[in-house]
């Protein structure tokens, strides 16, 4: 007989004081929830589920709210951040961890994470100020007389270049984005064994070849994890965006137009929610914008989980 | 009087740190036979085996000095083009290495490279491959398959065809059974010697009696020297080195 397992107590004193402390995290989450969903509710009673998501109004004098405008600056910021920042991030990826020497790995990568640690306000008084005026004074004047003249792709670059736009946010963010999507793609990249890439070397393959051949359909799932968790970034970032997007809603083709986005509406609106159901109709959108954040994070977490189905090299 | 296929002429190599990991190897590979470079953990022989693809190369640092002559030249010098050495003198590593694509496309990968692309030449090549490689009559209801839906030793028996598909004159192994279970190892010591009648084979292995199964001449190497190198049967029934003989008969190791 093996003697009775005797636990001792600070052991258990131990477990508890732990295990507490990652229950704060479960409820925290949970109340953020409850509360969104509790202010938000007169909101989610008078405009209902498709009714807030469909209307593109947003008047707090006639006290009508729609969240379509806001869903519309969030989707083309975050679009163009993502369209600008993918393959530059893969780029910097591909040559930290396949090109550069080996004494140049180390300080690039740092250089990487240096720059996620920028803080966001910092990137966004630096569009406003920097960005902005040339965008306003060369690049858009440029865009607008190149591609503005095709047809159907004209529209999206009418009206008077300003700098405080889609445009301008959607680079900001994506400067923004891509220390990030670029460290976790070159972790991603690292996955490949050393043996499989010098397999294709074996036969008789190019370094290009090899990256294309092997590595990147060995990383793809976890490159698109990574490319998930940028895109909840790019979706959640306020700063940046709100100095120079112009906080206008409205909804139209050109890129070169102010607009919102859900962060960038409650950070400007809160202070001025001068009745309860612009109050509920700012919370409904936070709301969304929490729903969707998580969707997003469950769906890259399980994707960067599961980098490979079934590998021999384990 | 056998040809040779490669001879090794006071090969020393410097890997990046300033190890000196081969000191004066001088070798004769002779061709359509089985070498074995046999030896103790870090006495240089896989290092020596991947000098002969240049598999050194793709690290920044390391160093040869000495020449390894294949076909009338010097495939240390610095005009060498790796990628046709590569596709003449072919790999096969430790662990299976498929690539994540079929089971067709393993195999006809080098071949693309090399820009076969028409579809009736690659399939009749693919297929002559996994005949060799004694690996066709198992995959082939399946060739679109994943490869790595094959087991370990299906997997290896795949490289190998991968490597052989692009008509390679000498096949290296780094210690190809190393992570094979028993049967398959056996497939693929069979398939070895089977092989030597269309290719050299160079086999690094950890395992003496794999060597003096399968091998023809075998080198024995310690801290970075060649220390004999003869027929296998010589090696193993009368050694004219003391090291060699303490080594063959488990005495350090």
């Amino acid at each position: 007989m093996l003697p009775e397992l005797k636990r001792d107590p600070v052991d258990l004193i131990f477990s508890a004081l732990t295990g507490l402390a990652s229950l704060t995290v479960v409820v925290i989450v949970m109340g953020l929830f409850v509360v969104l969903l509790l202010e938000s509710y007169p909101a989610i009673e008078r405009f209902g589920v498709v009714g807030f998501l469909t209307s593109t109004d947003w008047d707090p004098v006639r006290e009508s709210f729609g969240a379509l405008t806001s869903l519309y600056g969030t989707a083309v910021t975050t679009i163009l951040a993502l369209l600008f920042a993918i393959p530059v991030a893969l780029g910097i990826a591909v040559f930290v961890t396949e090109v550069a020497p080996g004494f140049l790995r180390g300080p690039i990568g740092v250089a990487i994470e240096l720059l996620a640690a920028i803080p966001s306000i910092i990137y966004g008084m630096w569009g406003l100020f920097t960005v902005a005026p040339i965008m306003a004074e060369y690049i858009e004047p440029f865009l607008q007389s190149t591609l503005g003249r095709l047809p159907i792709l004209g529209v999206l670059f009418e009206g008077t270049p300003m700098g405080i736009d889609l445009l301008t946010a959607g680079l900001v963010l994506s400067i923004m984005i891509i220390p990030f999507t670029a460290s976790i793609a070159r972790d991603a990249f690292n996955l490949t064994p050393p043996i499989v890439k010098e397999s294709a070397y074996a036969v008789g393959a190019t370094k290009w070849e090899v990256i294309k051949d092997v590595v990147l359909p060995y990383s793809k799932k976890a490159v698109f994890g990574g490319v998930v968790l940028s895109l909840g970034r790019a979706l959640g970032e306020t700063m940046a965006v709100a100095f120079v997007l112009g906080n206008n809603h409205q909804i139209t083709t050109s890129l070169f137009d102010a607009a919102a986005t859900i962060t960038v509406t409650l950070a400007n609106e809160f202070t001025e929610a001068d009745s309860d159901i612009y109050l509920a109709s700012l919370f409904y959108l936070a709301l969304i914008l929490f729903a969707f954040s998580f969707v997003l994070l469950a769906v890259a977490k399980f994707l960067l989980l599961k980098p490979q189905e079934k590998g021999v090299n384990r | 009087m056998m040809e040779v296929e490669i001879e090794v002429k006071d090969l020393n190599f410097y890997y990046a740190g300033g190890v000196h990991a081969l000191k004066d190897i001088n070798l004769k590979v002779y061709r359509n036979t089985v070498t074995a470079l046999i030896g103790p953990s870090g006495c240089g022989k896989t290092t020596l085996l991947r000098c002969f693809n240049r598999m050194h190369d793709l690290y920044h640092g390391n160093r040869y000095t000495g020449q390894i002559i294949f076909k009338g030249r010097d495939i240390l010098g610095k005009d060498v083009d790796l990628i046709d050495l590569r596709s003449r003198i072919g790999m096969v590593f430790q662990k299976p290495t498929p690539f994540p694509m079929s089971i067709f496309d393993n195999i006809a990968y080098g071949l693309r490279l090399r820009g076969i692309k028409k579809r009736t030449e690659l399939s009749e090549r693919v297929e002559r491959a996994l005949r060799q490689a004694a690996l066709w009559d198992e995959v082939k209801d399946k060739l679109h398959a994943s490869a790595y839906e094959l087991s370990g030793g299906q997997q290896q028996r795949l490289v190998i065809a991968r490597a052989l598909a692009v008509e390679p004159e000498v096949l290296l192994f780094d210690e190809p059974t190393s992570a094979l279970d028993p049967i398959s190892t056996a497939k693929i010591e069979e398939l070895a010697v089977a092989l030597k009648k269309d290719v050299t084979v160079i086999i690094v292995t950890h395992n003496m009696q794999q060597a003096a199964r399968i091998s023809d001449w075998t080198g024995f190497l310690m801290l970075g020297e060649l220390i004999e190198y003869d027929r296998t049967e010589k090696i193993f029934t009368n050694p004219s080195k003391k090291l060699t003989e303490d080594y063959i008969t488990g005495r350090f190791g």
